[in-house]
């Protein structure tokens, strides 16, 4: 208990701290001043919710050759809290894009296969509510779950391919690309700080997961007997 | 070898069962065609307008005729468990699907080909001059929007609600069928008609990618 | 005396469980079934005998435990092994005629001369005159015995039966604990959940009563023999 509470705490610290760089660290940027500083919050949430849904696809790899209940229940837990930090993404997008863009959404490349990517994932989870058995939907969840995820670069791929407006990647955009040494220094912090709140928020999911498929088996043996 | 001769023995089972009924292609050409109706009341189908956004309304109308032409493909074989039947039969269960798909791809095929002309008439868009090139992007992408439907039907036919339910897993995971296939056929309808072979060759890497991954994982779709 | 044209094949079971969620279908279920063995399995409704044929069947994977083929054959031709198998379902496409359906699983199955084959069983089960009649015009006894045919179309020398007197009538009944008898006698390894008594239940070398999902009785002589029968009819 008194471990969990004080990794909760170093996390909390962490995401404050990634907070105050951007805001009071990090340089005012030349032409958005102000504004530009939600990117620290946006990409590296960005990233965050990718690195979630790459381990939800390990996760459903691991499922399906070994068959074994913690990867189910770690599959589930990342994909929530993967769709969370990239619910982020698309709030604190359009938060930039209106006064940037002047308008709040666009069908741009990346916003729209972010868009299409939180769907996969919001059907996996609905899937999830749909199958009784809990090996079938552990197996049948996580099969969609392999298809989603081999989706994701086609999709970006596709989208980027036939529309964009996105600003170019600035990190790691090539050449011309990049970021003033101190907004590098604050963007990697941000992304550490929101890597460790997601790989938080995973484990505390997790045993929550666990908890629940114990209180599963209890009652169907209970009913049974 | 086997497994070509399982499948073609699977395939001449699809067909038959489809062609003394007729049920899927004659539900589904009629659902394209009230789509194709409505759709002309949303905007004014004048040649130039047409040109711009009947390719989308194609795509789209074909794209949910499929998820609901695909529905039965695996809930047919739960009626008497002639799923168990199958699995206890073929020696790779690779078979049912390559079977399965062949004939999807194939209903959608000749689904879209017999609209075509109607589609051309009605939303005054020529087709003869590139219909050849037409009919490699129908193919590539029904073969696509086939494989992807297949296998989650294979899902949704375990699920409850299965009948919302394959739309919502089936239509997302198409997006890119969906974009490519519409930018291609933009093309092929424009005033100085031209061919994209990247979109054309796109179309081509999702089918691999995802005929792969069903190859893959398809045994495990089947699981009891 | 002629060799048999199919190997000879024991079944074993090794600490089976089948979870279906948190509810326990077979609990650590171990059986060793000899070649040639034909084996009655009784338990009421839910004791796990479908669960258990299934997984004989390889069409459920145990979640612990496993099932395998003994005999002399290697691992490459256990693989191999289809059990033939009569379930609750007919597991024929009710769209098909008798003769579609026979013909589609033979030559899935590569059975040589499907032609031959087909012909010959449907003469067996008595619906040589109904055979491009398509299965949903037939009644319940009939689809019975175009599902026996199926499961034997292939000549397995494994039978998984569950319940195969469904539907039929007594003369239908009669003919099918014939076929088991000649099926038993010519060698191959027979497993069928039955309910109650019968002639089929008579035909049975060995009694496995099952009572939630485990072995609850075993025997081989004939007075626990009915005893095994008559109390899961009970």
């Amino acid at each position: 208990m008194w471990k969990r509470a004080m990794t909760g705490a170093i996390v909390l610290f962490l995401v404050g701290a990634a907070a105050y760089a951007s805001f009071f660290i990090a340089p005012e940027e030349k032409t958005m001043h102000v504004l530009q500083r939600i990117f620290y919050f946006h990409a590296a949430a960005a990233w965050a919710g990718m690195t979630a849904f790459s381990v939800c696809f390990v996760a459903n790899l691991l499922y399906v050759w070994r068959r074994s209940e913690k990867w189910d229940s770690l599959g589930v837990s990342s994909a929530e809290v993967g769709l969370a930090f990239i619910t982020v993404v698309l709030i604190t997008g359009p938060i930039w894009a209106k006064p940037a863009w002047g308008i709040y959404w666009t069908w741009d490349a990346r916003l729209t296969s972010t868009f299409v990517l939180w769907l996969l994932y919001i059907s996996y989870l609905l899937l999830r509510t749909l199958i009784e058995e809990p090996d079938r939907r552990a197996l049948l969840s996580a099969l969609f779950g392999i298809f989603s995820f081999i989706d994701v670069p086609i999709v970006f791929g596709a989208i980027r391919w036939w529309r964009t407006q996105h600003p170019a990647p600035v990190i790691m955009g090539g050449p011309g690309s990049g970021l003033e040494p101190t907004m590098r220094k604050v963007f990697f912090f941000s992304v550490l700080a929101l890597h460790a709140l997601m790989v938080f928020l995973i484990a505390e999911r997790y045993r929550l997961e666990k908890l629940r498929t114990d209180v599963e088996v209890l009652r169907r043996e209970a009913e049974a007997i | 070898m086997s497994l070509l001769s399982n499948t073609g023995a699977l395939l001449g089972k699809e067909l038959r069962t489809e062609f003394r009924s007729r049920e899927l292609l004659t539900t589904t050409i009629v659902f394209i065609l009230i789509v194709i109706v409505l759709f002309s009341f949303t905007f004014d189908p004048t040649s130039d307008e047409s040109r711009r956004f009947a390719p989308g309304l194609l795509w789209l109308a074909f794209l949910f005729a499929s998820s609901l032409m695909l529905q039965p493909c695996f809930l047919r074989e739960q009626h008497n468990d002639t799923l168990s039947a199958l699995r206890l039969s073929v020696s790779d269960p690779f078979a049912i699907f390559l079977a399965k798909l062949a004939a999807n791809t194939l209903f959608l095929l000749l689904t879209e080909l017999l609209l075509l002309p109607l589609f051309a008439v009605m939303y005054n868009v020529p087709v003869v001059p590139v219909l050849h090139w037409l009919v490699l992007v129908f193919f590539l992408a029904s073969f696509g929007i086939s494989i992807a439907g297949t296998s989650l039907s294979a899902i949704s036919a375990q699920a409850r609600m299965r009948e919302l339910l394959l739309p919502l897993l089936m239509l997302p995971l198409l997006t890119p069928i969906l974009v490519a296939s519409t930018e291609v056929t933009k093309s092929l309808f424009d005033r100085a008609p031209f061919v994209q072979w990247k979109g054309i060759g796109f179309l081509a890497v999702f089918d691999v990618v995802f005929l792969t991954a069903l190859w893959l994982f398809g045994e495990y779709l089947l699981e009891e | 005396m002629t060799p048999p044209a199919f190997s000879l094949v024991g079944l074993r079971f090794e600490n089976i469980d089948k979870r279906y969620g948190g509810l326990l279908a077979l609990r650590a279920v171990s059986l060793t079934i000899q070649p040639g063995e034909c084996v009655v399995l009784a338990g009421r409704n839910g004791s796990g005998k479908t669960t258990l044929l299934r997984i004989a069947a390889r069409l459920a994977r145990p979640s612990r435990g496993t099932m395998s083929f003994s005999g002399q054959f290697s691992g490459e031709e256990a693989a191999a092994i289809r059990p033939g198998f009569v379930a609750h379902a007919t597991m024929v496409y009710d769209e098909l005629t008798a003769e579609e359906n026979l013909l589609l699983f033979s030559r899935l199955q590569n059975v040589p001369q499907p032609g031959n084959r087909v012909e010959a069983l449907l003469h067996e089960v008595g619906l040589s005159d109904r055979r491009s009649s398509l299965v949903r015009t037939f009644s319940r006894g009939m689809r019975q015995r175009v599902a026996i045919a199926r499961a034997l179309l292939h000549e397995p020398s494994v039978l998984l039966l569950d319940e195969p007197a469904t539907g039929l009538d007594p003369q239908g009944v009669s003919w099918l604990a014939e076929a088991i008898r000649r099926l038993r006698d010519s060698g191959r390894t027979i497993l069928m959940s039955l309910h109650g008594e019968s002639e089929i239940s008579s035909l049975g070398t060995r009694a496995i009563r099952l009572d939630a999902g485990s072995v609850a009785a075993d025997t081989r002589t004939g007075a626990t023999f009915r005893s095994i029968l008559t109390f899961a009819d009970a």
